[in-house]
């Protein structure tokens, strides 16, 4: 067993892991933060998308090890005091999901993205979310959501 | 899919990593992890104890030595595809690595990682071939080593890199006249089915292959081709010469020399324009 010292959302957690031990499953079965979805499990569909010091990676592709000592960011960290952070609430507005299994990460993509773009055009949006599938919606919604929090509309 | 069990040690050094290799012949160095890590999900890869490099000091700076351009190993392709001396000195490296993957893998995966992974179907292996890119290794006793592209990538998956050697940097020389790097894939994030870079080197035109065999290739036909007077149309035609494409899921060795030819002469065609 390994030690780490992760801070998740803001609060440092000290766990003893098995060094195999993904980061995606120390923040599900760990930490009990279930937002961040398993999909593919083969870092192909970013489901699993969260931040490590504000830039989004793929969580099954990463040991828990690796984040020692990191920031990272869920999507139960994103709204901030009762509000939703502005992402969350253009996906609401815009209904930029249908089963809802992929939006964890596609926020988390975008708001890296958005972090390194904050002005995209639809085809940046669009060449931004390469590392993420939504079997749903065809993603034209889920692009209007993350240009509509780009512009700060609503 | 979970990595069968193995050892973690965390080093701060490369002198530190070449002792830990030297202690244990089935080590693996981890780096960005995000050619290793997928390979150990499907227990492909069984490394016992992974040594890992990824917070070694002063291995990711990307900076000017001399007519060089020194990229450190550790350096993430993010960071490569985003370097302005590498925009403007060496764009081809800076626009490969930002087709490498997807974002999400870019912030993690390392320049050193994917080329000593000697995957014959990855980006940057063969962008670094056709720029004769020097690899600098370091190994026991601290001694270092420079091992040229064309003696780097000896097989499918396999390198000139000792078991208990270190790669800390590529040098790429200055590359600005025309260049292209075509990627031909079905899906977004795919592998390339096959993969053309051409940029002028030295006073010609050098072509590599990605994905038409077990190495990353250079064209050496079209390169001679060239260098005798031919127009891109007559040199693209022998782009296949000398290759062993692969037959698999994605597509059959014949349509893979096919769409080499294609490739090679759009890449041609931009490169030389």
């Amino acid at each position: 067993m390994t030690q780490v010292s992760i801070t998740v959302n803001g609060t440092s957690h000290t766990d003893d892991v098995e060094p195999r031990t993904l980061l995606v499953y120390y923040l599900r079965e760990y930490l009990r933060l279930t937002g961040t979805n398993i999909g593919c499990d083969t870092s192909s569909c970013g489901s699993c998308t969260v931040h490590v010091d504000g830039r989004s990676v793929k969580s099954c592709a990463m040991l828990a090890v690796q984040a020692d000592a990191r920031a990272v960011t869920t999507i139960e960290g994103m709204a901030s005091d009762g509000e939703l952070h502005p992402l969350q609430d253009a996906f609401h507005r815009n209904h930029g999901l249908q089963c809802g299994f992929c939006t964890p990460g596609m926020i988390m993509a975008a708001a890296s993205y958005l972090e390194e773009n904050p002005d995209p055009t639809e085809e940046e949006v669009r060449e931004s979310l390469e590392g993420n599938l939504c079997r749903c919606t065809g993603y034209q919604n889920i692009v209007a959501s993350i240009l509509d929090a780009a512009r700060g509309d609503g | 899919m979970i990595p069968a069990p193995f050892e973690y040690v965390r080093v701060g050094s490369v002198d530190e990593a070449i002792a830990a290799l030297a202690a244990d012949e089935e080590a693996k160095l981890l780096a960005g992890g995000h050619s290793l890590l997928p390979a150990m999900r499907l227990r492909v890869a069984r490394p016992s104890t992974l040594i890992d490099i990824g917070r070694i000091e002063g291995l990711s700076a990307i900076r000017e030595d001399g007519d060089a351009i020194v990229i450190g190993a550790l350096a993430r392709h993010h960071d490569v595809a985003n370097s302005e001396l590498l925009q403007r000195s060496c764009p081809i490296v800076a626009f490969a690595a930002a087709q490498i993957g997807d974002p999400q893998v870019r912030h993690v995966g390392t320049i050193g990682g994917s080329v000593a992974h000697g995957d014959p179907a990855g980006d940057m292996p063969a962008v670094l071939l056709a720029l004769d890119a020097t690899f600098v290794a370091v190994g026991a006793g601290g001694a270092t080593r420079r091992i040229d592209s064309v003696s780097f990538f000896t097989g499918l998956f396999e390198t000139a890199l000792a078991p208990t050697e270190v790669l800390t940097e590529i040098r790429v020389p200055q590359a600005t006249g025309g260049w292209s790097f075509l990627k031909f894939n079905r899906r977004a994030q795919d592998w390339a089915l096959v993969g053309v870079s051409a940029v002028h080197v030295a006073g010609g035109v050098h072509v590599s292959l990605t994905n038409m065999g077990l190495t990353p290739l250079r064209a050496t036909a079209v390169e001679e081709a060239l260098a005798g007077g031919a127009d891109p149309v007559a040199a693209a035609a022998r782009a296949d010469e000398g290759t062993g494409p692969p037959d698999d899921a994605f597509a059959s060795s014949d349509y893979r020399r096919a769409l080499v030819k294609v490739l090679t002469q759009r890449a041609l065609q931009e490169a030389m324009a």
